[in-house]
Formats: C-alpha cells, sequence, structure tokens
C-alpha cells in the first residue's frame, strides 16, 4: 500500500464519529464487526445452551411422552415422585461410589507415576506416553475391551487371578462386584490424566525450594510432605474438581458394559436420564431428573470453589 | 552421586516399567484375540498370546460383517466438519472479546463461559426435541449444528490472543489493516500451537462422542465408528464371537491412536495446560 494509500484509510477511519456510551467511545468499526463475528456463536449458544436449559425445566413441569401434539402439564408432581423413587436414589449413591472410587485411585495413582517419572530415569517419554494412552481412546470402543476382559470364564482378568490360584467374581453379572469393575476400568483409563497435570504441576516447583531442603538433611518423605505435596495443593485441587465433575457424568461404559444391571447395582444419574427419556419415552420425568443432576454438578463446583479458599496453597 | 540415588532409581525405573506393561495388557490381549483363528482359540485356557496360525483375515471379516467403511467416512466427515467451524467461529469470537471494544462485552463474555458449566446431559432432552421439529434427526445436521460454537475454544484461543503485543496490532492498523486482515495475518499466526492443541483435543472428543450419536441416529447411514462398532456386537459376527469384535475394536482405535502418537506434545501440553475434562 503507498504511503498516500494508507494516509487516507487513517484518515477515513478517524472522519467517521465515534459511538458514545456512558463515556465510553466505541469506534463503529469494532461494534459492527464484533455484531458479524459473534452472532453465528450466540445463535447456537442461544438455541441449544440458552433455549435448552429454559426449555428442560418447562418440560420438567410436564408430563410429556414426545408423542402429543401439547404438553399435558403435572406442576412439581415429577419433582415430588422423584423425590420418592428409590431408582433415582440408588442412581445417585451409584454415581458417588463410581466418583469416589474413581478419582481417589486415580488420583493417589497418577501422583505416584507423576513423582516417579519426575526422576531421572531411562525411557521417560516412552513411558509417559503408555501411562497416558488409554485416556485418549474411544470410551464405546474400550468398554467393549474390557467386557472381554471381564468375561468370568475366557477373561484376561479371571485368568490372571487364576494364576495366584483365585477364582474370579463374574464381574460385570455379579451385583456386587459390576461396579468394582466399571471403577477399575475408570482407574485404567483416567490415570495418564491425573498423571499429566501431576507432572505440569510438578514441573513449576521451584527446584532450589528441594535442593535447600535437602541440604538442610530433609530426607525424601520430608521434603515430599512439607514442600512438594502443600505446594501442589492447587493442582490436586483442580484435578479433583475435573474429574469430579466427568465422573458424574459417566454413560458410555454403563451403557455398553452393564446398562445399569445387575439389578441396579450400576445405575448411574446419567443412565438413568437415558432410560427414562429415551427408553422409557417420559420426556417430562427424564428432564426431570436431569433439571436435578445440572443443580448437583453446580452445587458440587460451588463447594469445591468454597472448600479451595480453605485448603488450597497458592504461591 | 550416592549409590542409594542409583538404587533408589533403578528401583523407580522397574516399577514404572512393570506398571506399564500392566497399563499395556488390556491392548495386547485387545490385539491378540483379534488373530485368533477360531473360537476355540478364543476361549483356550490358558490363553495363548501368540496366536497359531496368525489370523489377518479376522480383519476383513470384521471390516465387512458391518458398513464399516460407512462409519469410518461419518467419524471422518463430522469430525473434521466440527472442528473446522469450531476453528473458524473460535478465532472469531475471541478476537472479538480480546481486541474489540463494544459495550457489553464483559457481559456476553460471562454468557459464553457459562456455556461451559452446563453438561450436555442437561441440554440432552431439548435438543432432541429442537431437531426432531427441525426435522433434523436422523441427518448430518444433528451430528454438527449443535456442535458449531465453542465456549472451551473462544476462551482457549483469546488467552493466545491476548498475548499479541498491542505494537503488532497498532502498526497493522496504521498501516490501514481491517479486523479480518489483523486476525488472519498477525492474530492467527502467531497462535498456531494453541490452534492446534485445540483442534486435536477437539477432535478427539468429537471422534470419540457415543451418547450423542446414539441419540440422534438411527441407521447405519449415519453411525460413526464408536456407536457403528456397538451395532455390530448386536449381529451375526457379534456376540461372542470376540476375535471379530477385538479386530473391529482395533480397527476404531487405530485412528486416534495414530494422531495421539503422531501429535503427542500437543495432546499432552494441551491437556496439562487446559486440563479440561478429566476423563
Amino acid at each position: 500500500m503507498s504511503e498516500s494509500l494508507r494516509l487516507q484509510a487513517v484518515k477515513s477511519r478517524a472522519a467517521r464519529p465515534a459511538l458514545q456510551i456512558g463515556g465510553t467511545k466505541y469506534a463503529w468499526s469494532h461494534l459492527w464487526v464484533a455484531a458479524l463475528f459473534l452472532t453465528p456463536s450466540l445463535i447456537i449458544f442461544g438455541i441449544f445452551i440458552y433455549y435448552a436449559l429454559g426449555f428442560n425445566i418447562f418440560l420438567s413441569t410436564t408430563s410429556w411422552n414426545f408423542l402429543t401434539p401439547d404438553f399435558p402439564s403435572v406442576g412439581f408432581d415429577n419433582y415430588i415422585r422423584l423425590f420418592n423413587d428409590a431408582r433415582f436414589w440408588r442412581a445417585l449413591g451409584n454415581t458417588a461410589v463410581f466418583a469416589i472410587g474413581t478419582i481417589s485411585f486415580s488420583m493417589v495413582l497418577g501422583l505416584l507415576f507423576a513423582l516417579m517419572l519426575n526422576e531421572k530415569i531411562p525411557a521417560r517419554g516412552v513411558l509417559r506416553t503408555i501411562f497416558f494412552t488409554p485416556y485418549v481412546t474411544t470410551t464405546a470402543a474400550v468398554a467393549l475391551l474390557w467386557v472381554w476382559i471381564f468375561d468370568p470364564r475366557y477373561g484376561l482378568l479371571n485368568a490372571a487371578l487364576a494364576l495366584f490360584g483365585i477364582t474370579g467374581p463374574r464381574w460385570l453379572t455379579d451385583q456386587n462386584w459390576a461396579m468394582t469393575a466399571l471403577i477399575i476400568m475408570n482407574v485404567w483409563k483416567t490415570l495418564g490424566y491425573t498423571m499429566v497435570i501431576y507432572l505440569a504441576g510438578l514441573q513449576s516447583i521451584p527446584r532450589d525450594l528441594l535442593e535447600a531442603a535437602k541440604i538442610d538433611g530433609a530426607g525424601r518423605w520430608a521434603s515430599f510432605r512439607y514442600i512438594t505435596f502443600p505446594l501442589l495443593s492447587p493442582t490436586t485441587f483442580f484435578i479433583l474438581v475435573t474429574t469430579l465433575l466427568s465422573a458424574f457424568q459417566v454413560f458410555d461404559q454403563v451403557a455398553i458394559m452393564t446398562q445399569g444391571g445387575p439389578v441396579g447395582s450400576t445405575i448411574v444419574l446419567n443412565y438413568y436420564i437415558y432410560e427414562q427419556a429415551f427408553v422409557n419415552m417420559r420426556a417430562g420425568y427424564g428432564a426431570t431428573i436431569s433439571t436435578i443432576f445440572f443443580l448437583i454438578l453446580l452445587s458440587i463446583t460451588v463447594i469445591q470453589v468454597r472448600l479451595s479458599r480453605r485448603w488450597v496453597h497458592y504461591q | 552421586m550416592r549409590i542409594s540415588d542409583h538404587l533408589y532409581r533403578g528401583i523407580i525405573f522397574i516399577v514404572l516399567a512393570a506398571s506399564a506393561v500392566v497399563v499395556l495388557l488390556p491392548f495386547l490381549w485387545m490385539v491378540s484375540t483379534s488373530l485368533k483363528p477360531d473360537l476355540r482359540a478364543v476361549y483356550q485356557f490358558p490363553p495363548q498370546w501368540i496366536p497359531d496360525p496368525i489370523a489377518w483375515e479376522n480383519y476383513p471379516k470384521a471390516w465387512n460383517s458391518a458398513p464399516f467403511s460407512r462409519y469410518l467416512f461419518n467419524s471422518v466427515f463430522t469430525s473434521v466438519t466440527v472442528v473446522a467451524i469450531q476453528l473458524i467461529n473460535g478465532c472469531l469470537c475471541a478476537y472479538a472479546f480480546s481486541w474489540l471494544k463494544f459495550p457489553g462485552r464483559d457481559w456476553l463474555f460471562l454468557l459464553f463461559l457459562a456455556v461451559l458449566m452446563v453438561p450436555n446431559e442437561v441440554t440432552i432432552v431439548p435438543n432432541y426435541v429442537t431437531l426432531s421439529r427441525a426435522g433434523a434427526l436422523n441427518s448430518y445436521w444433528a451430528l454438527i449444528v449443535p456442535f458449531m460454537a465453542t465456549a472451551f475454544g473462544t476462551f482457549l484461543i483469546r488467552q493466545a490472543f491476548l498475548q499479541v503485543p498491542s505494537d503488532l496490532v497498532d502498526a497493522a492498523v496504521v498501516d490501514g489493516a481491517s479486523h479480518l486482515q489483523i486476525l488472519r495475518h498477525i492474530m492467527i499466526p502467531l497462535s498456531v500451537p494453541t490452534l492446534l492443541t485445540f483442534m486435536l483435543l477437539n477432535f478427539s472428543w468429537r471422534w470419540n462422542d457415543y451418547f450423542w450419536v446414539l441419540i440422534v441416529t438411527n441407521s447405519d447411514l449415519l453411525r460413526t465408528l464408536p456407536v457403528g462398532v456397538i451395532a455390530m456386537r448386536a449381529g451375526p459376527e457379534g456376540g461372542s464371537n470376540w476375535h471379530y469384535m477385538m479386530a473391529a475394536t482395533v480397527i476404531v482405535l487405530l485412528p486416534i491412536l495414530a494422531l495421539f502418537i503422531a501429535a503427542q506434545r500437543y495432546f499432552v501440553e494441551g491437556i496439562s495446560r487446559t486440563g479440561l475434562r478429566g476423563g
């Protein structure tokens, strides 16, 4: 662009009066470009998030079944029914068990592996890749793989247990073991995630702090207990939030491996929504469960944010 | 260095290597089963890790037992389309929220961030109804349109755009560059690693999605690989024919594993930097 053209462009911009709202000036070019850039996304979010949230709450006050042209209103009946619905409470309890089981094992093992990988050892990169691989795989496909691993007679797990003279349980078809099986698979799958986040957290710990502790004669356990672990608390908290939220949303494994059975021992909230809305065609009741589900997730987040103020040490 | 340090690291290495084998075992078992010649070999006890003979023909057999080429096409087509559209929308919104001044900006940004708090499950019934009313169930529209905007991408890309030195932008403005030109020639080239991370994470989420595809499609013409392989389980080659099922599972997992290994750095960096979605 030649000098004169450039000047002309700047001049023409300056010539247009700016829009003034409450003492702040806005350039017209900013206004219409922002509108142009944001509108497509706002339309999508408007329909599929905000309208959907409102519509979901509306549906929860109806007994709609996807078929009738009108929405038969039932007021708060669905919520009252939910409160007395034993299967809903079972689903809530199971979801909590699944979340706590998965998170505790996945966090402890993830932290252990991260600490070990943080040492100067051979093949670090390869080992890290191996631990992380299950996390990126397709849940539906690996769920199928684990159905085969948990096969009571010919599966890998019971074959391995047989080596130690243990007769393995019937896993997915035994109501006392099905949830354990789901947790084992999910720990295997999410371990790499907690490990990678912990590794990132470890790398942000200042080396000289650990060196100083070593000079002062602190052993490995002491420097972990008094330096590393407290400094990792924001990381721990972050992992807790993300894994808790995602464990509460578990669906694929349950749908593929157990369908909530046997005898409701693995029914989880998300699967219960699916079952009511899309298997039993109770759109209204399904919407009621998902509204409550949303409130539960929101309160988990709020509680976690509150708690974090108490025990997370930021540097 | 003291001897105890060497010993310590040696023990750590052995523990890690042993754990790595345990983590890999399910995959090895999957490949081993997928190559077994018949059910007798599949159900042999104790299991034989290297099948004899090796039945490579299980793979074409599994591939032909269901319309896998169609599933593969659907997976690639919907994932690539969604990632491309999200990338465009993400960049546009990120630019607006980082370099444009307009009234209500903070308020609108909050509206975007709030989307991150809404889990898919809460919107699944109403969105199903919306798409059904639009006559879009069982079509590519249903697999693409609801995912065209991205709160996560907007947030992530905005962080990268904010790192761009304002001198560069000022100079471009003096040169008479339009906002689209600033976006294309300054913002995007300077944010390539972030954009790659976003594309990869997002691609893997779309590729791995099961719930939504299961609900809005009911024909083989539209199923993606994850839903397709589960549908195959109900067919004649499914059920307890684990050698075929595992061959199909390998087929489903291969593309995403190959992508992960090729672009590992961006995956791992992306996860540890953004940390979103814990499994």
